[in-house]
């Protein structure tokens, strides 16, 4: 089931998340949990560190970048070691509970966006250790906000580690620990809870983070050939169309919005690009498990699924509310012009992807309130759960329709008549209240944070409408960018979008449980 | 006689109406793109990324240290470009003289410029990157120290 349809008691969820005094007091986090707690975050860091040998043999081998190429080799070195350290000095046979767990993630997510900025740092490339902090945590929560200066020199290297970010990031820190670094049945599945995501394609957790990355390293090699062959066509010479196609399609699928030349997507003038780009950023939105059912030949799904069908609902809603307002500003006069630069920055907005065939400051300068507000929704409601989109997610959307079809309809029937409401998401299900009582939650969390990041922004002077647009985009891992987001931005601002966006990545609870668990230690007897 | 003095006039008016004989800005165009929307302008900076060949016409961008524009241009134009910039290569500066685009209708939308006309200022060139020192000793002392920490941790587990 989906992050919205949990099976765990959510108030004992909440307990541990926040402390609750459930048997009336505060307990105060034992030495057993921190050592728990380092072991695990030491191999989540040990196995980032190990990927930074990826760009490091790139680097030296076939971009014969040997600077850059060294920057990985000491990131990768300082990493490996902390790692190293904190599983060594931590070491222990137990496994995570919840509460554990979901801290493990909340702070992993935060050691990776420091340890990854150091290559970054180290590029020249980023006016401040937050510029490039901001980065990380932007490709690494699949996002694709940047602060990147002078990016169409940036090396090679550099740049495969900017959309190698989104490619673990997408498929889950956890779920890289729990394919190759962690052992243990309950443990990892803790660790796979939470990332945000509860849905167990296959009965064994590792087996299923091992098929997660089966399906996006099949894609990845597909998109990099399909992506490579188009670039070839329209002009891109080999070398340099093979890895613009796997940069493309690694901050594509995994819904980042990265790309190695600061145009973006505008840089290939090209229909064809185009189209393949917003085929890969719609798969890259789809449920892994819907994935999985397709995979396994049951393309019914596709269509019975309350996801894909609440998404497409989604879409013709925004597409005509975005419609409306590029037609009654004359924006776009043509079908085709409309298609290649108001659907397109749609879709990028609805997956949650970032692309953009536009410039940012032609949404603020030509786009006007309402196409803007048809985008802004777009990116609010996001891709589908268990997948590598931000947003609320449709799930969540289709279920609040749901639940709200059957109160009208109670209220029309007899107070004794029972009205019950299903959903198909893989099997059938009926809608209980306790489902809908998380999605809810789940949502005004989301909206909360949307709501944050837009006091702060127009707090520091920014007009209402752009700084809510930036912080959807960053809440909801977006991407987009209406101009706000520069290297001349506020450093409050910068904080509170990686704020924003770590929280919105993690889905808000393993943030609180975080919270919960500093606030223990502190107060806790 | 009165051909020529009607050609003049008629360059005169077209000129002044009809073009900015300044450089513009990347900035400047894109916050004032409908203003500029159809009128020839002057645009200069480094070419980057790729020149991508579209049968008898090409695909370039330069980026005037603010933002990279893609400019539309004839094949035989650009073939003096020698350098467009990445990591390795400084790209050549130029200036294009062309028609603006706010919203490309050849070209799907695309912000654009239809060069009428390429110079190239500076030449480009190689960038050649000294093998930092530094980064050599700091990257090999810390891998024999990773090393050597792994070591002694599999050395104590083992006892």
């Amino acid at each position: 089931m989906g992050s919205g349809v949990r099976n765990v008691d959510y108030r004992h969820r909440l307990a541990i998340c926040f402390s609750i005094p459930v048997y009336k007091m505060i307990l105060k986090p034992q030495v057993s949990d921190i050592r728990n707690i380092g072991y695990y975050l030491g191999r989540i860091i040990l196995g980032i560190g190990l990927t930074m040998f990826l760009p490091f043999i790139m680097g030296l081998v076939l971009f014969r970048e040997p600077n850059p190429a060294l920057d990985f080799l000491i990131s990768a070195n300082i990493t490996i070691f902390i790692g190293l350290a904190l599983s060594w000095l931590c070491k222990t046979d137990k496994e995570l509970n919840t509460g554990q767990a979901m801290v493990v993630i909340a702070l992993s997510w935060l050691a990776v966006m420091a340890l990854s900025a150091i290559p970054l740092l180290l590029s020249g490339h980023y006016k401040s250790f937050l510029d490039a902090c901001f980065e990380t945590m932007s490709g690494f929560t699949t996002t694709g906000l940047t602060l990147v200066q002078d990016l169409d020199h940036l090396s090679q290297s550099h740049n495969l580690w900017r959309h190698l970010g989104p490619f673990l990031g997408g498929q889950g820190i956890a779920i890289i620990a729990i394919s190759f670094l962690v052992k243990g049945a309950s443990g990892t599945f803790n660790l796979y809870l939470g990332e945000g995501r509860d849905e167990k394609l296959v009965p064994n957790v590792i087996n299923t983070a091992r098929f997660i990355w089966v399906i996006s390293i099949v894609y990845l090699i597909l998109g990099t050939i399909v992506l490579g062959f188009v670039g070839i066509s329209i002009g891109l010479k080999p070398q340099s169309a093979f890895f613009h196609g796997a940069c493309i399609f690694m901050a594509g699928f995994d819904t980042a919005g990265f790309s190695p030349q600061s145009p973006n997507i505008l840089y290939y003038h090209s229909l064809t690009y185009e189209i393949v780009v917003i085929l890969f950023m719609v798969i890259g939105s789809f449920n892994f498990n819907l994935h999985y059912q397709i995979w396994r030949g049951n393309f019914k799904e596709i269509w019975k699924n309350i996801e894909t069908r609440t998404l497409l609902f989604v879409v013709m809603i925004v597409t005509l509310i975005t419609m409306a307002g590029l037609s009654r500003l004359d924006v776009y006069s043509e079908g085709m012009t409309f298609f290649r630069k108001g659907f397109f920055q749609l879709i990028s907005g609805q997956t949650t992807t970032g692309y953009m065939t536009i410039y940012a400051q032609q949404f603020i300068r030509e786009w006007g309130d309402l196409a803007l507000t048809g985008v802004i929704i777009s990116m609010a409601l996001g891709g589908c759960a268990c997948s590598t989109a931000g947003g609320i997610k449709m799930l969540r959307v289709g279920i609040i329709w749901k639940a709200f079809r059957q109160d009208i309809k109670g209220m029309m029937l007899s107070p004794n008549a029972v009205v019950t409401q299903k959903f198909h998401h893989i099997k059938t299900m009926f809608i209980e209240d306790t489902q809908v009582r998380i999605v809810l939650i789940v949502t005004l969390g989301y909206l909360s944070l949307y709501a944050l990041g837009t006091l702060v922004g127009v707090a520091l002077g920014y007009p209402f409408l752009d700084a809510l647009f930036e912080s959807t985009s960053a809440a909801g891992n977006v991407g987009l960018s209406c101009g706000i987001t520069d290297t001349s931005m506020p450093a409050v601002l910068k904080v509170t979008y990686i704020i924003e966006m770590w929280a919105g990545r993690l889905e808000l609870m393993s943030v609180f449980a975080l919270f919960g668990f500093i606030v223990a230690y502190v107060k806790g007897k | 006689m009165k051909s020529l003095f009607f050609f003049a006039t008629l360059c005169l008016t077209l000129g002044i109406s009809n073009s900015y004989a300044q450089t513009s800005t990347s900035l400047d165009l894109l916050n004032n793109a409908k203003q500029y929307d159809g009128k020839t302008v002057n645009y200069k900076g480094e070419v980057i990324g790729d020149v991508m060949i579209r049968g008898d016409f090409a695909w370039l961008h330069v980026n005037d240290a603010i933002i990279a524009i893609g400019i539309w241009a004839p094949k035989a134009m650009v073939q003096d470009i020698r350098y467009a910039g990445n990591y390795h290569k400084k790209g050549d500066i130029i200036k294009v003289s062309g028609v603006f685009h706010r919203s490309c209708l050849e070209h799907g939308g695309d912000l654009d410029i239809h060069a009428l006309g390429i110079n190239r200022i500076t030449s480009g060139s190689l960038v050649i990157q000294p093998l930092s020192r530094k980064k050599v000793y700091i990257g090999g002392c810390s891998l024999i120290l990773v090393l050597l920490f792994y070591a002694l941790k599999k050395l104590l587990q083992g006892r």
